[in-house]
């Protein structure tokens, strides 16, 4: 591992501790007490005591924290407050419908961002630019739940062709997981799709301008060689690790559009959790996000790192 | 009295005069998308400052037996399932929106810029602490911070607005000190240093100053990005709470009706997209003007990978 590579994840780590606490303090910023907020009205003093003692929240803090960490890492993240469950299992009950999501969006995205990025660079201020940046600028626009509003009101009311929400999982039946999807990952990717548009754009126009491309050139080699071995290569690099962002922005960034579409992922039980006052529940959805999200991150950054000897220098 | 004697201000231009900024405007303004975005974004604040003379009807004047009416003479944007005018409720959504983006950007933009003024300016274990701390606030997800804060704070358009406060601030804090890093070491500020200028006087007068156009440009951006936020959280319930009428709310109540109603949810929605994309246009437009070198933030992103990228694409 190169210096660059390292101080990178010593970093990471340094935030990932921040983190923990952070998430840690969550359940102890909540004013009262969050067992009794809990329970509600159904309050049943052997369940109380159970729940604290299993929770922990009898003993000190650092040792509260010292003991919350120590299951987080070895993937026991306690027991959900309304169920019993344990959190690590009503969270991987629901990876598969936000993995489903996530993967799709993305396929979404770049089959737009790429053909109209790549051919808005090309033609510079031609009606494909335009069209490129017009609908660019409106996909960072939209609120994604609207979107999918809107596409189940065309596609699955008017028209008929999708069901307007339910995920199917794949191991059940492929041909529905993948009738179930549609219209959620268009809802995602359009939005991402955007952000990659405008990327993919940038990134073509300034591989056209790079000076080896004039020599392929002056070569004399066709446009279309010119395209696909010499610019389309370089552009692609800095794409790939921004797709990477972005899948890191789309494992979370799902919330609301999973909602909408009463799709079963980790979005719409973390806001279940919110709503039942669950929170070993939010700290555990919280806590895979923010290290999911740190991971793509440092991932991105250490691969560009190798791409690009540049960066790490 | 007598004051300690101090030298005199060496000659030296330190600020931007005013007439740069009255040009620069004038740039910005012969723009025809930031034109239009300015244009949209005072029609909005007319709209939000009277909106009830604006409206209709009052926000929540139910009238059951006018339900689920279509856009037309007697209500433009039709009625809802209780019967309540949508165009006068979408009137006075804007309020809300603008309301809770200004105050949650007015917020990350106070606390986010003076925590990078003073990690740029002092460095060392200020810095490192102050950016780890902002680290630590932008490993999370943004909305999914904002919904854990509202966990903690429970919901309310007070609270959404903190919460996407908190959500934001790490982006002022990573933009003001990058600027600051760079006005920092100029001849001016040091010329102004060694004649004994005050650290409160050179950050105010020479550093922010200096600093300012990326910071104006990224509270362009916010301001879209918390739009949007508010809108979403209003939609899952944890912002604004009925019956007050609020963009993301409505939308989550059109959507029960959309089968028989489409207007409920599309007017809403139409609106949140026109407000934020007069921000968006705005900020590249504020961007081309003032920032001319870092061109599309997303241009600059491939030079360095690690912060703006993540700072500008956030939502």
């Amino acid at each position: 591992m190169s210096g660059f590579a390292l101080r990178r994840a010593a970093q990471s780590l340094v935030v990932l501790l921040g983190v923990s606490l952070a998430v840690f303090a969550l359940v102890h910023l909540v004013p009262g007490d969050p067992v009794r907020l809990a329970l509600g009205t159904r309050f049943d003093q052997a369940t109380y005591d159970a729940l604290r003692e299993r929770a922990g929240l009898d003993q000190p803090l650092p040792a509260q924290y010292l003991q919350w960490i120590g299951g987080a890492v070895r993937g026991d993240l306690g027991v959900s407050f309304r169920s019993g469950e344990p959190v690590t299992a009503l969270i991987l009950e629901r990876l598969p419908a936000t993995l489903s999501l996530a993967l799709g969006s993305i396929v979404v995205a770049l089959l737009i961002a790429v053909p109209l990025g790549t051919a808005s660079a090309l033609r510079p201020r031609s009606a494909v630019d335009g069209l490129g940046t017009v609908v660019s600028q409106i996909g960072i626009s939209v609120p994604e739940f609207w979107m999918g509003i809107m596409l189940i009101l065309l596609f699955a009311g008017t028209l008929g062709w999708f069901p307007a929400g339910g995920y199917v999982p794949f191991a059940r039946d492929p041909a529905g997981w993948l009738h179930s999807l549609v219209l959620p990952a268009v809802t995602t990717g359009l939005v991402s799709g955007s952000v990659l548009t405008r990327f993919t754009r940038s990134s073509v126009l300034e591989a056209l301008s790079a000076e080896h491309v004039r020599t392929a050139r002056a070569k004399g080699l066709g446009p279309r060689a010119v395209l696909s071995w010499h610019v389309l290569r370089n552009a692609m690099l800095p794409l790939v690790t921004v797709t990477g962002v972005q899948l890191a922005y789309l494992l979370s960034g799902v919330v609301v559009v999973e909602i909408v579409f009463a799709w079963p992922g980790l979005g719409q039980l973390a806001l279940q959790a919110v709503e039942a006052r669950d929170y070993p529940l939010l700290q555990g959805a919280v806590l895979l996000f923010a290290v999911v999200f740190l991971l793509l991150n440092l991932g991105v950054d250490l691969l560009y790192g190798r791409l690009d000897p540049r960066i790490a220098a | 009295m007598s004051a300690p004697a101090r030298p005199a201000a060496p000659p030296v231009r330190v600020r931007p005069e005013r007439g740069r900024w009255r040009a620069t405007l004038r740039l910005l303004l012969s723009s025809p998308p930031s034109l239009f975005a300015v244009l949209v974004l005072l029609a909005v604040v007319v709209v939000a400052l009277f909106d009830e003379q604006i409206a209709p009807t009052g926000f929540n004047e139910v009238d059951v037996s006018d339900r689920l009416q279509p856009p037309g003479a007697g209500h433009w944007f039709g009625t809802d399932d209780l019967g309540r005018d949508v165009l006068s409720r979408v009137v006075l959504g804007a309020k809300v929106s603008l309301q809770v983006g200004t105050v949650a950007v007015g917020f990350s933009l106070v606390v986010g810029v003076l925590a990078g003024l003073l990690a740029g300016f002092y460095g060392r274990w200020i810095d490192a602490v102050l950016m780890r701390l902002m680290d630590v606030l932008f490993a999370f997800p943004a909305i999914l911070l904002a919904i854990a804060v509202i966990a903690v704070l429970g919901p309310g358009t007070t609270n959404a607005m903190i919460a996407i406060g908190i959500t934001y601030t790490p982006v002022f804090a990573r933009v003001t000190r990058a600027a600051v890093l760079g006005v920092r070491e100029q001849v001016f500020v040091r010329a102004s240093r060694s004649v004994g200028a005050s650290d409160a006087r050179l950050l105010l007068r020479h550093v922010l100053p200096n600093a300012l156009p990326p910071i104006i440009v990224q509270t362009s951006v916010s301001l879209a990005f918390a739009v949007l936020a508010e809108a979403a959280l209003s939609f899952v319930g944890l912002g604004t709470q009925p019956p007050a009428p609020s963009w993301g709310r409505m939308l989550s109540e059109g959507r029960g009706y959309i089968d028989l109603a489409w207007w409920i949810a599309v007017f809403p929605g139409l609106a949140i997209v026109v407000l934020v994309l007069a921000f968006n246009l705005l900020g590249d437009g504020l961007r081309d003007v003032l920032d001319p070198q870092q061109r599309s933030a997303l241009e600059a992103a491939r030079h360095r990978p690690g912060r703006r990228r993540r700072a500008e694409v956030r939502r």
